[in-house]
């Protein structure tokens, strides 16, 4: 490993899915680095396999040639310690539990004890804004809370990495930006390393210290972009000069992948 | 109450079609009696009535139909009949303080029951039982559940002969038994094709976020499979109570049963007593009635308490 011990580290990593109208290359040979308390980005065109990289980290797709270290771990072993909080692109909450005890699955499963689960039920449903909700049950909520509550169930635990598949995807653009602030504090204070995916250029730029520009058929990465941008990040940076110009070279980007791809 | 209108019209519905089924069924019957009271009917022989259908003699009679509506032994019993036989055989018999004679309908529905209970109860057991089974271990699916779909394709009624006499082979006394397995023959394929599909009911995504907490086997089992299958598992205990109370009945129709529902609908028939059958008929549907509505009720209870949306 280099000095920098990076939290996620692939190297030439291949996927191949095989199916019935013969093997898909999901992911070609995809190199990167992700430092602790990144807010690294994935975006490009639907099928360039953003969705199956954040699941060949969370050991839910294994590579079929490279490699992935998580914490210098398999992301097998990393899981078994709890390694990330995974939020999917649909809610996913258990129609026949409440928030409150949505967000106490994993501390069930994990073992958590009775005092510390109530305890931390509570501090995660004030950080997404959700306290007086926790009695409520997933149908009597908004998309958006129940957005915000899928993330609370993965903060829960405290895994050190957040992975995110398009998690406002399903949102209107108000909401959207509400939660785009927040989830901005909350990585501030948090300290995690949050792996984001995202098809809007803005919400990437505005969150991230990291793009990665994605591309199709294979699917592989076609640009890194370091954010230049400063942590704090009211709203309105996305009126700047720096903002806009990062916004267009993620769009140089996507646009080459584009046609690379013709 | 916007519900009961509908339901009071298909009511109505049957009963009107039941009298008006009454009369040509009665018919030669009513004609009969007449007869044999010295009334001058057309044909005069049952012999010759024989030979004519029931709409001309109803044509040829119109005097005698009425008389069809209140006979002895009737062919086809009106609702009324059949309601004050019921009405007779079970409260008329408590009041008499003989609910548990052999005469009573109470009394042999209470055997009825229990033999349905104790099918139920073995067949929901193996119809989870063998659900898990397949459900977690793919040699089951492909091993247990052909002979599943097999069993239900063989018609009970030969088959129950065969579980009474083996069951007697062995050694096993009564018939609670063999009836109780008959029940559960029937009842168990329901739940076992409901709590498969229910017990596969959770999303990938939902397996998928269970395996991000690490969770193991036993804990996705009880956290996700089995609370995603309870509506499933409600269903099909409906479906499998009636198939079980069917199954019962069924249990006690071949001959040496004495008591239950079954063996009340199959002597009425040797003794020529209609109205002793329709009687039961009406007893069984109104426990199965009862039995479905009962858990309907427990469904509602149990899924509102766990939040599922109503
Ligand atoms: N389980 C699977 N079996 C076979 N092929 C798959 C599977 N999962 C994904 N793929 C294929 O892999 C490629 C990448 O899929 P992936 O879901 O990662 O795309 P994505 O970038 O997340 O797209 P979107 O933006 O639409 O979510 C697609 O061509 C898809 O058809
Ligand atoms: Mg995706």
């Amino acid at each position: 490993m280099t000095e920098t011990n990076p939290v996620i580290s692939a190297r030439n990593l291949d996927l191949v899915f095989q199916t019935n109208d013969g093997p898909v290359q999901a992911l070609k040979d995809v190199a990167l680095d992700i430092e602790k308390g990144d807010f690294v980005s994935f975006i490009g065109p639907s099928g360039c396999g953003k969705t199956t990289f954040l699941r060949v980290i969370a050991a839910l797709e294994h590579p079929t040639g490279g490699t992935v270290t998580v914490n210098g771990m398999t992301p097998d072993e990393a899981r078994r310690q709890r390694a990330y909080g995974y939020v999917f692109q649909a809610a996913g909450l258990f129609p026949w539990r409440t928030i409150a005890r949505n967000i106490k699955l994993p501390l069930e499963i994990m073992g958590f004890s009775r005092a510390e689960q109530d305890e931390r039920v509570e501090r995660v449903l004030k950080l997404v804004d959700l306290d007086g909700f926790g009695e409520k049950y997933p149908w009597q909520l908004s998309g958006g809370m129940q957005q915000r509550a899928s993330i609370a169930r993965a903060l829960a635990f405290d895994a050190d990495i957040l992975l995110m598949d398009e998690p406002f995807g399903a949102l209107d653009e108000i909401v959207r930006d509400h939660l785009n602030e927040q989830l901005l504090a909350l990585w501030e204070r948090t300290g995690k390393t949050i792996c984001f995916v995202t098809h809007s250029i803005p919400e990437a730029v505005y969150l991230s210290t990291k793009i990665v520009v994605m591309s199709p058929r294979p699917g592989r990465i076609t640009d890194v972009i370091e954010s230049p941008l400063p942590k704090e990040r009211p709203l309105d940076i996305r009126d700047t000069p720096e903002f806009l110009e990062i916004a267009h070279r993620v769009r140089e980007g996507l646009r080459a992948g584009h046609a690379y791809d013709d | 109450m916007r519900n009961t209108w509908p339901v009071l019209v298909v009511l109505g519905a049957i009963a009107a079609l039941w009298y008006l089924a009454v009369a040509p069924m009665n018919i030669r019957g009513a004609l009969d009696q007449a007869e044999r009271a010295g009334a001058v009917v057309a044909p005069e022989t049952p012999k010759a009535r024989q030979e004519v259908s029931v709409w001309r003699l109803m044509i040829d009679n119109p005097d005698h139909i009425a008389a069809g509506y209140s006979l002895d032994r009737p062919r086809l019993p009106t609702p009324v009949q059949v309601g004050e036989e019921l009405w007779k055989s079970t409260v008329g018999m408590a009041l008499r303080g003989r609910a548990m004679s052999k005469r009573s309908l109470i009394y042999h529905g209470w055997v009825t029951l229990q033999a349905t209970l104790w099918g139920f109860l073995l067949g929901t057991a193996v119809g989870i039982l063998g659900a898990v089974a397949i459900v977690h271990w793919r040699v089951m699916d492909m091993s247990l559940m052909p002979w599943a779909i097999i069993s239900q394709t063989v018609p009970i009624v030969a088959l129950a002969p065969m579980i009474i006499v083996v069951s007697a082979q062995i050694g096993i006394e009564g018939r609670a038994i063999p009836k109780a397995i008959i029940s559960a023959y029937l009842c168990y394929f329901p739940v076992l094709v409901g709590m498969v599909k229910g017990l596969r009911a959770p999303t990938v995504s939902q397996i998928d976020l269970l395996k991000t907490y690490n969770a193991s086997a036993l804990q996705g089992f009880l956290k996700l499979r089995v609370p995603a299958s309870l509506p499933y598992l409600f269903t099909s205990l409906k479906v499998g109570i009636a198939a079980a109370l069917v199954g019962t009945i069924v249990g006690e129709l071949p001959t040496g049963a004495i008591s239950g529902l079954g063996a009340r609908i199959l002597i009425g028939d040797q003794f020529g007593t209609p109205l002793a059958i329709w009687a039961a008929l009406v007893a069984a549907a109104i426990l199965a009635g009862v039995l479905v509505t009962l858990l309907d009720l427990l469904q509602k209870i149990t899924l509102k308490r766990m939040g599922f949306r109503q």
